[in-house]
């Protein structure tokens, strides 16, 4: 089952979108969201697909793995757009029993599928192209600015990269535990929501002792290495503009203009 | 010169009772005196909690001293002001691979000592790159870490201390958590590391063959010093170092047991051909060497496997992960075996090769892909089939089951495998105390947080855990990994006595051909998700070349005996434990 979300994940390739600086794809990122927020109508959405198709182009990921990113929120999505198309009043088209459709239900539940599509496809995007890594080098890098209000930011880019690489080792973990305290007897399917989340005492104990066990060993293995935080610290992998990332700043800037005169002149 | 100087060292640490309250002053280190010289290969031996690691960690300034000093290149590990530098040029591998690890790609990983010394870009790239390749790991630099085998893990780990360009490495069991073949690396790249490099090597463990070639051996005894020498006149004292809770190598042992019956052996022999020319010396003299040496192989008599039943059987099974998928892997495929009741069989393979896979398909945790398990003759899967009862009668330990613990007492932990198979509480606790007992822990830490206990305690515990459902069959992934030498003997004749007494059926998946050749009467051993070769240990260990096709190995006897054959010493090559081969080569010299 979790082999099947594809958001999140990063997809290997080797594009000129793989090559990006973090920090252009994640205000592109931003930028592209918030456009989809400002559209008060579906030109925007044609304008926000071209952007979109662009960079899917360019990144040689497979549109079918993308599409995939989809599934996971399918019910949510299904839900926003019946919501709307049953719960809006307007002129009727169709009545049956107590539902009825409205021309402008229609209208509002195409409009926030199209929406919550494109969002969630937009924002898959960055994943799929940008390692774990990169990407908290970037928010580092972006965040820098916060640093002047005392927060920590290099500390908590260190948080998330060390909670990257331990995620997989601690779901491997959960499986192993469950797996052992089932062959105890242990029964996590059956009963009511009270018995269900009791037994799962016996996983989640085990999984936070461990959590904490590796916790421990890594600082000491850290400390060992010298790790003292930001102070004196360089880089072996430096954030550094290059001539694609002028380009894509331009793209961007281009997309920026024409939302603006969008919002103008529609 | 002196690259580690440790003087009258003391550490001490407040002992807390359960309330947090100060109730002991527990003394990890009573004034230990040492000094490493530079270029050296060290280690320092000891059973666990002798304060082997604490000693270690006082090297590298991670804990400071109660009491005397400890200087590292010079510098005192009191002087703050340098700590980095103690750090530096000391630096630390830990046990656990998984848990030193940080970055999530093995170059920024081995980058992370010098980013954090702040050298610059440029350098830290040649310095992993140099790294890299001296541990043989420059191929993987792009993986992750977690796609790595555990011997790599480690190898990343000294890497990532070697880009920090240090004088001395200081290794914390690093080969405890490993198989075999990773232990083989780990300690080949150090000691490559050591001559080459000339980085002096601080080693600690409790596996004795990997320090034979060591030049310099401390051991460590409840906080203190308790032997210091040369592998040669450490390994003299077998005695000695029985009494320390450790073992001495085969050959050593081998040795030491002529010598007891009189025999004109020398103290201590470290390798293999030590003992068969040590050994060959004594046998011309005995003159026992006959004029025509008759190949003579494998007399030793095993007791046919009785014709039981067989309780547990594999009928075609295939096991395919992630079916379908680009992750597809075929972890078993066509696998047919039956397990006969009151057996003790030794399940042994690789890393990797479906040994894991096998023991869940066994009490029904996964579900072939294809073909069928049955138990008593009834397949496991069909409708109606209890899983629940299944799991009570096919009793499954995984490896560091000490991990499942979470009950805030011992006996409440026991108990909740019993309490699952739907007895009373009275009976479950009837079952628990009776496995409790089975175990050897006694009614004295039955109330006791199991977090509080010692790791070979805990082990026990987590065993009773299961053998409280009373299971008929008992089956065991690697019960006594990581385990000191003292604990690995104590699990493993518990679990001889409880399938001797009560006439259980055992599974034990071992990487120690020398434990499954001791206790099994029948092994199987896998290779790439079939079944390689199986049969009774004098069978299986006479295909020694096909064992090491598949990355295993015959028993160390089995390789000194033939050694010996080859030399001309007419001696019965069919024993596989060190009591036997005593016998066989007694025999020979008689």
């Amino acid at each position: 089952m979790l082999r099947e979300i594809t958001i999140g994940q990063y997809y290997p390739a080797a594009s000129v979108i793989h090559r990006l600086d973090p920090r252009v794809k994640l205000l592109g990122t931003i930028l592209y969201i918030v456009s989809l927020f400002l559209f008060e109508n579906f030109f925007g959405f044609v304008a926000a697909l071209v952007f979109f198709a662009g960079v899917v182009l360019l990144s040689r990921v497979p549109f079918g793995f993308i599409l995939r990113g989809l599934r996971p929120v399918l019910i949510l999505l299904m839900f926003t757009v019946l919501f709307n198309f049953f719960l809006t009043d307007g002129t009727v088209l169709v009545k049956w029993w107590i539902f009825r459709i409205t021309k402008e239900g229609l209208y509002r539940g195409g409009f926030m599928g199209c929406r919550l599509i494109l969002l969630i496809l937009g924002s898959s995007m960055m994943t799929f192209t940008t390692t774990p890594n990169q990407l908290t080098d970037g928010m580092e890098s972006l965040l820098k600015p916060l640093r002047l209000l005392r927060v920590p930011v290099h500390d908590l880019a260190m948080m998330m990269s060390i909670a990257l690489r331990f995620i997989p080792i601690l779901l491997e973990e959960t499986d192993k535990i469950m797996k052992a305290q089932q062959a105890r007897g242990a029964d996590f399917e059956s009963g009511g929501v009270l018995t269900r989340a009791k037994a799962m005492l016996p996983i989640f104990i085990p999984l936070i002792i461990s959590a904490f066990r590796r916790a421990i060993d890594l600082a000491q293995a850290m400390e060992a290495r010298c790790y003292r935080g930001d102070a004196g610290r360089t880089k072996m992998k430096p954030l550094r503009y290059h001539g694609r990332d002028a380009a894509a700043y331009a793209y961007l800037a281009a997309y920026l203009l024409f939302i603006i005169l969008l919002r103008r002149w529609l | 010169m002196e690259i580690v100087a440790v003087n009258e060292l003391v550490h001490e640490f407040p002992g807390r009772d359960e309330s947090g309250d100060v109730v002991e002053t527990v003394k990890a280190l009573q004034g230990v005196t040492l000094q490493i010289q530079k270029g050296q290969f060290a280690a320092i031996l000891g059973h666990n909690g002798s304060g082997k690691s604490t000693l270690a960690k006082h090297i590298n300034a991670l804990l400071f001293p109660t009491g005397g000093e400890v200087l590292v290149c010079g510098y005192n590990t009191k002087q703050e002001e340098k700590l980095w530098d103690i750090r530096k040029s000391a630096g630390m591998v830990f046990q656990n691979p998984d848990n030193q690890i940080v970055a999530t790609v093995v170059e920024e990983d081995v980058g992370f000592g010098p980013e954090n010394l702040g050298v610059p870009t440029e350098e830290i790239w040649a310095r992993v790159k140099d790294a890299l390749q001296k541990v043989g790991m420059y191929a993987y630099r792009k993986h992750s870490p977690n796609k790595l085998s555990g011997g790599q893990k480690q190898r990343v780990a000294i890497a990532g201390v070697m880009a920090m360009k240090p004088e001395c490495i200081i290794l914390d069991e690093p080969t405890a958590m490993l198989d075999p073949k990773g232990r083989a690396e780990v300690i080949g790249t150090l000691r490559k590391l050591n001559q080459t490099e000339g980085i002096t090597v601080l080693l600690i463990t409790h596996d004795m063959n990997e320090v034979v070639f060591a030049d310099q051996i401390f051991v460590m005894n409840k906080g203190r010093l308790a032997m210091q020498g040369t592998p040669r006149q450490i390994f003299e004292q077998v005695e000695e170092l029985k009494k320390l809770r450790l073992h001495v190598p085969l050959e050593t042992e081998l040795a030491y047991a002529l010598r007891s019956q009189g025999f004109a052996m020398p103290k201590a022999v470290l390798s293999r051909k030590e003992f068969v020319d040590a050994f060959c010396r004594l046998y011309e003299k005995q003159g026992a060497r006959e004029k025509s040496p008759k190949e003579k192989k494998a007399s030793v008599s095993y007791p046919e496997t009785k014709t039981a039943s067989p309780l547990l059987k594999l009928c075609d099974v295939s096991y395919t992960y992630s079916a379908e998928t680009a992750y597809e892997m075929h972890a078993l495929t066509h696998v047919s075996l039956s397990i006969n009741e009151g057996a003790f069989v030794g399940l042994i393979g690789h890393t990797g090769s479906g040994k894991s896979t096998m023991i869940q398909l066994l009490n029904g945790l996964e579900k072939p892909t294809s073909g069928t398990v049955f138990y008593q003759d009834k397949d496991i899967h069909a409708e109606g089939f209890s899983k629940k009862w299944l799991r009570g009668q096919v009793g499954l330990v995984f490896q560091y089951p000490e991990y499942q613990l979470f009950e805030s007492t011992v006996l409440r932990d026991v108990c909740f495998g019993p309490k699952n198979l739907g007895l009373t509480e009275e009976e479950a606790k009837e079952r628990a105390a009776e496995a409790l007992e089975m175990v050897q822990i006694g009614p004295e830490l039955w109330e006791r947080s199991p977090f509080e206990l010692s790791g070979g305690q805990k082990r026990r515990v987590a065993i009773a855990g299961v053998l409280a459902m009373k299971p008929k069959v008992l089956i065991l992934d690697e019960p006594t990994a990581g385990l000191d030498p003292a604990g690995h003997d104590e699990i493993l004749s518990r679990i001889w006595e409880i399938h001797r007494r009560s006439g259980m059926t055992v599974l034990l998946v071992s990487h120690s051909m020398e434990d499954v050749a001791q206790y099994a009467d029948y092994l199987i051993a896998l290779n790439h998700g079939s079944v390689a070769l199986s049969g009774t240990p004098g069978e299986v260990f006479t295909h020694v070349e096909e064992l090491e096709n598949i990355g295993l190995a015959a028993p160390g006897v089995t390789y000194l005996l033939s050694d010996l054959l080859a030399a001309g010493v007419l001696v019965d090559t069919g024993a596989f434990t060190v009591k036997e081969a005593k016998e066989a080569l007694i025999k020979a010299l008689s």
